[in-house]
């Protein structure tokens, strides 16, 4: 069998494409964090409450109303986004221009808020959302055996993470989005309505992290407090990528999962710890981020 | 009118002094810790606790009982330092402990300090009755030890010989992998290895991909609550529990209903109580139902047993000396929904009966939370296992 630095290829392989999955999550949670950081300035500690809020959706759809798993693809990120919008329009801008401090607390006031009225509303144990008929079933790789859901996850969010950089990048709302953050008084000036602007971004970030959710639904157990242990490795890829910069969200997401893998084969122990220690890394070495401008 | 205000007045403080009078004797005081809350707020007894208290009519020896009740949130020193106010401020005289080793093994220190009885219902570690054993320590429904004998013993004597372990990378996860290892080795299986994983990990798939490399036939979960479900999960959907068969080792009833029949289908596990299991386990879970709106598992119907016994303790001995009660809860016979012909040993441990059970296929499955067969009845001195001398007040 061939083997890299003593460890066959076979595994080395199957962890990675493992850790292209968990990056494809993280790419797309960090994205939206980097949406609305980049042209808001908000630390959005929301961000795992709204994840979570974006799987309990689906499910909650799927047993009451009977919505099955694609159409909650769209839905749930629709409804979580415009309670986003709603607590942007209702609580963050009162914050607008304020020390990013304030922000911070009010969004991690909000995360314990859902995630706490989840619970009391469905318990801590949780339930499963089952995986989409059409995705049952798995791929023989020949290295290794992939759940054709996993690999649906990965194609899903490279197209939305795509989409979102195309949109962010490439056209005139995303120009004009742009120009908001670096001027919102001149753009107003020009006959911008800029406070709808911030508030759809908002909401736009928040769908990112519910669209999150509906997708990691029928991978894990849905339950309040799904999102506040992903919530903090997503904080660390958006320092790792550069606050703020769309495509260093995208391509560290996807690294970090890499990164994760290749640790789980090495030393498993140290997989939930390697994401911080190359953070702290980059900090020392390059402390606006890997695709961060100073 | 004047005079008649000044008379409802003396009459109104005339009955105020009578009340005094008739509750001279202080009010009995079971506090129940429980995580309300957290990872284990699911587990919590307290519904179970007041249907005991009402059953008994909310009085013992005459004295209305009182329950005072908090969350503990994990934290040891929560725990402990509730427990320690109450006794010292609210004349505690019992404290049903939840969930968490780690929390009750802090406040059976302070039971042995204010000599207070503690029993430990929602938390699965053997220590309490070993190590960090006490006099005023009881240990009722479940222990690591138990699980471990019940779960490993069948599957290994089932042909289950080689076993890899997925083990949560904590003290209760270490410990709960060393119990199983034990046992398995004893009944002539083997252990092929483990893999270590970090606390609340996001994806189990890699680490699951391990055990399968090692050629195992058997994959022990060594791990509790949100993990187990999604390592089962994960172990369903990347088909290892085609060529392994799972093994869960502590694992809860709502943890069975949270991953669905579907995925759970098969597995093996031991529980010191099932709901549907006799008449008096079905009319239990049925007024819980009632009132939780799910059925019981094994330590709320433990947390309503063990209450009840308490207070027939109390009964007996006709006072709420720590020691006298201690004494008579040793002495006494545990017949009811929970147990028959269960028992409080000397180290502490309340030994009953453990029930292996297999999860249902869905299509077995006939009404909801129809999720379990028997497999096989541990009887109690087999299941808890002989005392082991670890503790200084039972010898070996």
């Amino acid at each position: 069998m061939t083997e890299i630095f003593g460890f066959p290829v076979v595994v080395v392989l199957g962890q990675l494409v493992l850790g292209l999955v968990n990056g494809s999550f993280y790419a797309i949670l960090s994205l939206g964090l980097a949406v609305i950081f980049g042209l808001m300035r908000v630390v959005n500690f929301a961000h795992g409450a709204f994840y979570a809020l974006g799987a309990v959706t689906a499910l909650l759809g799927l047993k009451l109303l009977g919505v099955n798993y694609w159409a909650a693809l769209v839905l749930a990120p629709l409804v979580v986004g415009l309670l986003g919008i709603l607590v942007e329009r209702l609580l963050l801008r009162r914050l607008a221009g304020l020390d990013p401090l304030y922000g911070l607390l009010l969004t991690f006031g909000i995360a314990l808020a859902i995630e706490g009225t989840l619970q009391q509303l469905f318990g801590s144990s949780g339930e499963s959302y089952p995986v989409p008929e059409a995705l049952r079933g798995a791929l023989n790789l020949g290295f290794m055996i992939l759940p054709r859901y996993r690999a649906w996850v990965i194609v899903a969010s490279l197209a939305v993470c795509f989409g979102t950089w195309f949109v962010i990048e490439r056209t005139r709302l995303g120009a004009t989005l742009r120009a908001a953050t670096e001027n919102a008084p001149l753009l107003q000036a020009f006959g911008v309505n800029v406070p709808l602007l911030v508030a759809l971004t908002y909401g736009g970030g928040v769908a990112l992290a519910a669209l999150a959710g509906v997708l990691a639904a029928p991978v894990i157990l849905v339950n309040g407090t799904m999102g506040s242990s992903i919530v903090i490795v997503v904080f660390a890829v958006v320092v790792i990528g550069g606050m703020g910069s769309i495509l260093g969200a995208i391509v560290s997401g996807l690294l970090l999962g890499l990164a994760e893998g290749l640790t789980k084969v090495v030393y498993p122990e140290a997989s939930n710890i390697v994401v911080f220690v190359i953070m702290a890394l980059v900090l020392v070495l390059r402390p606006a981020g890997l695709f961060g401008r100073e | 009118m004047a005079l008649r205000t000044l008379t409802r007045l003396a009459a109104g403080l005339l009955a105020g002094l009578g009340a005094v009078a008739a509750t001279a004797a202080p009010d009995v005081v079971i506090g129940a810790i429980d995580d309300q809350s957290g990872v284990y707020a699911d587990n919590s007894g307290i519904v179970a606790i007041k249907m005991a208290i009402a059953d008994a009519g909310g009085t013992v020896l005459g004295r209305k009982i009182t329950l005072l009740t908090t969350d503990h949130q994990n934290k040891p020193d929560i725990g402990a330092s509730k427990f320690r106010e109450w006794a010292d401020q609210n004349g505690l005289n019992v404290v049903m402990g939840g969930s968490n080793t780690g929390v009750n093994i802090a406040m059976s220190k302070v039971a042995a300090a204010k000599k207070v009885p503690l029993f430990v219902i929602g938390a699965g570690g053997a220590s309490l009755t070993n190590e960090d054993c006490t006099a005023y320590t009881v240990h009722y429904g479940y222990d690591t030890t138990a699980l471990a004998n019940g779960t490993a013993t069948t599957i290994v004597k089932g042909g289950g010989k080689s076993w890899y372990f997925l083990t949560a990378d904590y003290a209760f996860g270490t410990q709960l992998q060393t119990a199983a290892a034990k046992v398995v080795e004893a009944s002539g299986g083997k252990v092929l290895g483990a893999v270590r994983v970090p606390l609340s990990a996001s994806d189990f798939s890699s680490f699951l991909l391990q055990a399968q490399g090692s050629g195992a036939q058997v994959i022990g979960l060594a791990n509790a609550g949100e993990d187990f479900v999604n390592s089962l999960k994960a172990a369903n959907e990347f088909g290892v529990t085609k060529t392994m068969k799972p093994a869960g080792l502590l694992v809860f009833i709502n943890n069975i209903h949270a991953i669905g029949l579907e995925a759970a289908q098969g597995l093996y596990l031991t529980e010191g109580w099932y709901w549907d299991m006799n008449e008096a386990s079905r009319a239990f879970a049925k007024r819980y139902v009632e009132i939780a709106k799910r059925p019981p598992n094994m330590v709320q119907a433990a947390a309503y047993s063990a209450t009840m016994q308490y207070l027939a303790a109390v009964k007996a001995a006709g006072t709420t000396d720590p020691d006298k009660v201690m004494a008579e809860l040793k002495r006494l016979k545990i017949n009811d929904m929970f147990a028959s012909g269960g028992y409080i040993r000397r180290d502490g441990v309340m030994i009953h009966d453990m029930y292996v059970m297999q999860v249902k296929a869905p299509k077995e499955s006939k009404y909801p939370w129809d999720y379990y067969k028997l497999v096989k009845v541990i009887p109690g001195e087999e299941a808890f296992g002989p005392v082991t001398g670890l503790c200084p007040l039972a010898p070996k």
